[in-house]
């Protein structure tokens, strides 16, 4: 097709340059092409790498958001001054509600700085000449910080050198509190240096700082280990406790509900002395004849070990047996919370008492059988 | 046999010679695997039985029969009660009439013949074969002993003269099968009649298992398809013969059934639900005994029990959380107990 249309193209050129008058010399000029196939325009997309937003451009965007955090704060009728990312989230998701499943793929407005990946300036003046001294490495930044930790450990050990020459050198200095926390994981220095460092790369520091830590006197670049360095998560559960609340008898009980696959449950836990056990008014006996609904049932006392101490009464609905079992047993341990100590809940959250199952019925799709069945495959 | 109230909870074994004779298949059947597995009997001492058997030890015989029916939620016990009254009665030389299990005779029934002795009732000859073979080994000395009053006609070259031993009687039903019915039903009149004369020195129980289900429906159908009422059934209507209070010198003990009854719902274990209306008339003055699940001190004895037998072989069964979640997982019902520790 290209040799069709550049024919054409050289045929109009002749019969342009055989109409031409003599009058007017016709510069002869080398036939150009004037269509192409849609294959040779379309650019090589993988080879250019990831977009490249300029300052200019994350700048536009920042002023654009904040105009529509205003326009979006009046019409909430909401002050507009402060308005924070959480009412932003809130009046997204009343604005545009959304029934998909992954929350990544709901619409969502925050900061430009948190959507659009950081990128580096360009590193480089108008003459081509870099602006930091170890750009010619590749990893500048990486090599910056390695050099400055090693600054940093030989200032220590003058200063430790200095002590002993005057004869003041202890071992038994104030050691850095580290408390609960780690070194930055790869990712996350990635993510401080703005550049890709291997995973050999990573070692040597974590190495030197390790190094550093060991000596006596680390507690002079303090502020400097720990900024490399992350806070772990507060082992405190974030969980709900059900408040404990006194009957007219004087007997406490607690109340809470528990969901599985359909099936809801509510439970109410007195703390009464005899171990019986209603479901809907009937004894659990005679609602679950089957002994693993029971062991589902027994599970969270059991663990606790206050097996004959309490009295249930509990109320469940939809869902099958299985799922009404795994209801009820959410629901008695979420209700046995508020009669355990701490350190029993944190064992609870372990044992998987406290997590609701997420397992939903998956839905079938269009050509084929059932969720994940596939039609019978016939080869002709 | 004299147990007080002192025994209460506490196990006791029958001698395997009794079991033998008293109950050929009279215990239930899971019952019958546990005495072979241990090689012995033992019934627990629990309130209700003790209550029958005291009743019976101070009712006055010249007075027409009473009634006694055990009745509870489904595997408490009801069952192994009433054999543990049964066994009393014959440890006091009583003659027992046990039906093991009254539903058998009212479904899956095989072989269907028109009554030889009225036209509307149907026969059941492998029942009543059977259960006339079980009567003749329980009873074995009072087949001679008692002498028939009245001459019965088989077919036209047999007939039982009177004065012939009960012996006789039943043989005759065993052998000949086509008219084993009526000879149960003739089996049955005779007791009767026999046990309400002042002159009669033996006394009569009445034992049935499942007493619903002559009144309930029956799944047996006709070859037309259209179902059969009890009633028409010749075992059963003598057996309800037997029910009513009209003779004296004995007593009546059954126990109602959930398991076996055709057409009640599962929940249902009062006597009004499950007799049904008919039922509940004619049983009328009837004295309830209601068999609980285990008490606390039942439940510790039992467990005694299968712990001294080795049945526990699960090493935290033997503690006391393990004792605990036994506890829960059966609700101290005796037969969930008895299939949990099963497979421990």
């Amino acid at each position: 097709m290209a040799a069709n249309c550049v024919r054409f193209a050289a045929s109009l050129l002749g019969k342009g340059v055989n109409g031409a008058s003599p009058t007017n010399p016709v510069t002869l000029q080398l036939y150009r092409q004037i269509c192409g196939t849609s294959a040779l325009r379309r650019k090589n997309l993988a080879a250019a790498g990831p977009e490249k937003f300029t300052p200019e451009f994350i700048q536009k965007q920042i002023e654009e958001f904040e105009i529509g955090k205003r326009h979006l704060a009046n019409m909430m009728g909401e002050d507009p001054e402060n308005f924070n990312q959480e009412d932003i989230d809130r009046s997204i998701a009343y604005l545009f509600p959304s029934g998909l499943f992954e929350k990544k793929a709901r619409p969502l407005m925050k900061h430009p700085d948190e959507i659009f990946p950081k990128q580096r300036a360009v590193q480089w003046g108008p003459d081509g000449r870099p602006f930091h001294f170890l750009f010619y490495t590749g990893k500048q930044s990486y090599y910056s910080l390695m050099h400055e930790l090693y600054g940093k450990v030989l200032n220590i050990e003058k200063h430790q050198d200095r002590l002993r020459a005057k004869g003041l050198f202890s071992t038994e200095t104030k050691q850095i509190s580290l408390g609960t926390s780690r070194w930055l994981t790869k990712e996350e220095l990635e993510e401080l240096l703005v550049e890709t460092i291997s995973t050999h790369d990573y070692n040597r520091f974590i190495q030197l700082l390790e190094r550093m830590l060991s000596m006596a006197y680390s507690s002079l670049e303090e502020e400097f280990i720990l900024r490399h360095r992350q806070q772990l998560e507060a082992q405190t559960m974030h969980q709900v406790v059900p408040p404990l609340q006194k009957d007219d008898k004087g007997v406490d009980f607690s109340t809470a509900e528990g969901k599985r696959k359909t099936s809801k449950s509510s439970v109410v836990v007195r703390d009464c002395g005899s171990g019986s056990i209603t479901i809907n008014r009937e004894d659990y006996l005679h609602y679950f004849p089957v002994l693993q609904d029971r062991e589902q049932l027994m599970f969270p006392l059991q663990f606790t070990g206050l097996l004959g101490r309490f009295d249930l009464e509990c109320t469940v609905s939809g869902g099958g047996r299985s799922s009404q079992a795994g209801a009820l047993r959410l629901a008695i341990s979420r209700a046995l919370l508020s009669f355990v100590s701490e350190g029993e809940r944190e064992a609870m959250r372990q044992a998987g008492l406290l997590t609701p199952d997420p397992r939903v019925r998956e839905r079938k799709k269009p050509g084929q059988e059932g969720a994940r069945r596939k039609f019978t495959w016939k080869k002709r | 046999a004299c147990h007080s109230e002192k025994h209460v909870g506490q196990f006791y074994t029958l001698p395997s010679a009794h079991v033998r004779h008293l109950f050929p298949n009279g215990l239930p059947w899971r019952f019958q695997h546990q005495t072979k597995t241990f090689n012995e009997t033992c019934i627990m001492v629990r309130q209700p039985a003790l209550e029958v058997i005291s009743c019976l030890k101070k009712a006055d015989y010249s007075q027409p029969a009473l009634r006694y029916l055990f009745y509870g939620l489904k595997g408490s016990g009801k069952t192994l009660s009433l054999c543990h009254t049964v066994h009393f009665c014959y440890t006091q030389g009583w003659l027992v009439l046990h039906v093991p299990d009254a539903h058998l005779w009212v479904k899956n029934c095989k072989e269907l013949l028109p009554s030889s002795y009225s036209s509307s009732r149907f026969d059941q000859p492998l029942q009543a074969t059977t259960w006339l073979r079980n009567f003749k080994i329980t009873n074995e000395p009072f087949l001679s002993k008692i002498k028939t009053k009245e001459r019965y006609v088989w077919t036209k070259r047999e007939a039982t003269e009177a004065g012939s031993p009960l012996g006789e009687l039943v043989d005759q039903g065993i052998s000949r099968v086509k008219s084993s019915s009526d000879v149960v039903g003739a089996v049955m009149k005779e007791l009767r009649l026999q046990s309400s004369q002042p002159g009669a020195d033996f006394r009569m129980a009445v034992a049935v298992d499942g007493v619903n289900a002559l009144w309930g429906r029956s799944t047996i159908k006709r070859q037309d398809k259209t179902a059969v009422d009890p009633e028409e059934l010749t075992l059963v209507y003598n057996l309800r013969k037997l029910m009513k209070n009209d003779w004296s010198g004995g007593a009546i003990i059954t126990t109602l059934s959930q398991t076996g009854s055709l057409y009640t719902p599962k929940s249902a274990y009062l006597p009004q639900e499950l007799l049904g209306e008919r039922g509940f008339d004619s049983v009328d003055p009837f004295i309830p005994v209601s068999v609980p699940n285990y008490s606390e001190k039942e439940f510790e004895s039992c467990y005694l029990y299968y712990m001294d037998r080795n049945w526990l072989q699960h090493p935290q069964s033997r503690t006391e959380e393990g004792k605990k979640e036994l506890i829960f997982l059966s609700n101290r019902n005796p037969s969930m107990l008895e299939r949990l520790c099963g497979f421990l």
